[in-house]
């Protein structure tokens, strides 16, 4: 396993109390594979990458393991802590604005994680690795003496790109890389980070709230809501034939193009994702689920196998959901 | 006040004047933006600032005509004191001293003198006053010029340690500290500073700039100087880089949650290197004004300290003027404070084009 979290958890201290984001989570990555994660905002998908290089603010308390190669991030000294960074796991970051540097230029940036990291490289040389990763990332290798605001929001995304190939780490984690992006630009984005995938044989995590985004690129999805997996499973199977009733919903809310009926009644999800201070009793998705049954008010599901339609009532170890009423082998769709 | 005339004088031609300040900056206006084009957009940036430090110099230099001659009574009552003067020899110091030319002539003469460099004559020291600023000019900026550069220095070091662990014992003892120094008065810390350092421990003299018999050699007199320089340069300071402190403090504080530290961290860089290299320069932007402003105000920034430690420099000379009055060095010493800091706000605008990408985009 090249990543792999244990009952992570991580809760935040702040002025209403103890809020906990990510909520025991048990997730992994292999090598060169490809894992989306999907939820909405607020459900801890970005807590999840943010923890993985212990980038969270100091009020993040977190526990677990993550282990990167087998190797604890959560109990390394600074020193290999530093040194794990950029080259085990990089991360493309949401909104590519604010994460580049805006009075250095491009390639100086691109540059910068290669001299960090590797002594012995002189600075020509990483100039002309930054130059060659930008030309990879299909843009003239002269904009490496570019600011960050010469470029457009697509160009941006692939520096940050660029950047995160920088030092070749095994794994890449993309936290909302494409978000930003109008539909054309997005497709060409992903269209790359699914090649260099290929190409370089790197893990990746990809963290989107799109649906669409993460079956395009992913191997397997996980689908996470109010800090725990509900679902995880082979991409394409858990947003076409959904064995939870939150991916379903979330599934739906993203009409099929060309389908007027799609169009005409967008199955949106009624209410909102649940106060993490004061969650329910129960099943968290409870209050917004339409086909819970009694025993969801009174237990918490767990992440278990379930049978998938089709498969006559045997559970397939690739699905797993925290359903009762999928665990049991019925529709979660009314 | 005993002399209505002159007050009431001033007012009423002041009104005129700013009327023609008024019409005369609108036409230089659509001059820059409308008729000349200049391709380059830095020409039209340079030339869009440079116009607007015209119009402000122009400000300055009628202002300062009216405003000391609305302030200051009759010169002659003043210059003569209680003596008794017949008639006729007031009349002849008013014609020695220009003043009974019609005021637009004075005003003329003014402004055309000023332009020329020709400031006129002090009514105190019977001299031009060009000779007497340039005379002064060295002794403040070697005061205020040191000082300037240690509180900028001082200030934007401690600032950017205090901002980047804000809450800390450093942070905390030093903004504490830091205000309490600033909100001192100026005079009052140099005596003190007096009293400790020259009087009780008796290490550094107490005020000049050189003492009379120190050899006249070079080497000598260099150090006589830095000596006598210590404890004025150590007032000044003292007092102004706490502000330097807080506007750094505060400018990395708005840095300090951005993305591109998130990145800058992620790519493993030590924490004094995310701040040196990605924080600071960042953070250095917003403060390039405030360091010009007071590069602009190293001309007249040092007054107070100067007249405790009776340092010879411009901020003496004002003093005296005001206990004289002597009105010509007054406006002359106006106008020169003024447009050095209008001056230096120009360069902090033209420097911006080269060191913030982002202006030449808009």
């Amino acid at each position: 396993m090249l990543l792999e979290f244990k009952d992570l958890r991580v809760t935040y201290r702040g002025s209403r109390g103890r809020l906990p984001a990510v909520r025991g989570v048990d997730l992994a990555v292999d090598a060169g594979e490809t894992l989306g994660i999907a939820g909405e905002s607020g459900c801890g998908k970005s807590t999840l990458a943010m923890a993985v290089l212990r980038l969270l603010p100091k009020s993040a308390e977190v526990s677990g393991e993550i282990l990167l190669d087998g190797e604890d991030l959560l109990q390394m000294g600074w020193g290999r802590l530093r040194a794990v960074r950029w080259t085990g796991a990089s991360i493309v970051f949401q909104g590519a604005m604010h994460s580049l540097n805006a009075v250095q230029r491009i390639g100086r940036q691109i540059a910068e994680p290669i001299l960090v990291h590797e002594a012995k490289t002189t600075p020509a040389a990483a100039a002309r690795r930054a130059e060659a990763l930008l030309e990879r990332v299909g843009l003239p290798a002269s904009r490496a003496r570019s600011y960050p605001h010469e470029l457009s929001g697509g160009q941006r995304q692939r520096v940050m790109i660029a950047m995160a190939l920088a030092c070749d780490p095994d794994l890449v984690i993309a936290d909302e890389a494409t978000t930003a992006l109008d539909v054309m630009v997005q497709a060409q984005v992903l269209q790359l980070i699914a090649e260099l995938v290929t190409e370089r044989g790197v893990g990746l995590m990809m963290i989107s709230h799109d649906l669409s985004v993460l079956s395009a690129v992913c191997d397997r999805a996980a689908v996470m809501y109010a800090g725990r997996i509900v679902e995880q499973g082979p991409a394409g199977e858990v947003f076409a034939n959904a064995r939870h009733p939150y991916s379903a919903a979330l599934s739906a809310a993203f009409p099929v193009i060309g389908d007027p009926a799609a169009r005409m009644s967008p199955g949106g999800l009624a209410g909102d994702p649940p106060d993490p201070v004061r969650l329910p009793e129960g099943c968290s998705f409870r209050p917004r689920c339409a086909v819970a049954v009694e025993r969801c008010g009174a237990e918490s599901p767990e992440l278990l196998a379930v049978p998938v339609r089709g498969s006559a009532g045997v559970a397939d170890a690739a699905r797993v959901s925290a359903c009762f009423v999928a665990q049991e082998g019925m529709p979660v769709v009314l | 006040m005993t002399d209505a005339p002159p007050p009431a004088d001033g007012a009423s031609t002041e009104a005129p004047s700013a009327g023609r300040a008024q019409s005369r900056r609108s036409p230089r206006d659509v001059n820059e933006h409308g008729e000349r084009r200049v391709s380059s957009g830095f020409g039209r940036y340079l030339l869009k600032h440079a116009g607007g430090a015209a119009v402000s110099l122009l400000l300055v230099l009628f202002s300062s005509f009216f405003i000391f001659r609305l302030i200051a009574g009759d010169p002659i009552d003043q210059l003569t004191k209680e003596r008794p003067v017949s008639p006729e020899q007031r009349a002849a110091m008013r014609a020695e001293l220009g003043l009974d030319q019609p005021l637009w002539q004075q005003f003329w003469d003014y402004i055309a003198g000023t332009l020329t460099m020709d400031l006129g004559e002090s009514f105190q020291y019977r001299r031009p006053i060009f000779d007497l600023i340039v005379e002064r000019l060295p002794a403040t900026l070697l005061l205020s010029g040191t000082g300037m550069v240690l509180a900028v220095v001082l200030g934007f070091w401690i600032g950017t340690r205090s901002g980047w662990k804000q809450g800390s014992r450093f942070d905390r003892g030093h903004v504490a500290t830091g205000l309490v120094l600033y909100s001192a008065p100026t005079f009052w810390l140099g005596m003190i500073v007096i009293l400790v350092f020259a009087r009780y421990l008796g290490l550094f003299p107490v005020n000049g700039m050189r003492s009379p018999s120190t050899p006249p050699d070079f080497w000598s007199q260099a150090v006589d100087i830095g000596y006598h320089l210590v404890l004025p340069v150590l007032t000044y300071t003292a007092v102004v880089y706490a502000g330097y402190l807080m506007i750094m403090r505060s400018s990395i504080l708005d840095e300090i949650g951005s993305d591109y530290l998130t990145t800058a961290r992620a790519k493993g860089l030590r924490d004094d290197e995310v701040r040196q290299k990605h924080a600071v320069p960042n953070a250095l932007l917003p403060t390039v004004t405030l360091v010009f402003l007071a590069l602009g105000s190293v001309v007249n920034g040092s007054i107070v300290t100067e007249t405790v430690f009776s340092w010879p420099g411009l901020g003496t000379l004002f003093v005296n003027s005001i206990f004289y009055p002597d009105r010509p060095v007054l406006q002359a010493l106006f106008v020169l404070f003024s447009s050095s800091t209008i001056l230096a706000v120009l360069c902090a605008e033209i420097l911006y084009w080269f060191i913030d990408p982002r202006i030449r985009r808009s």
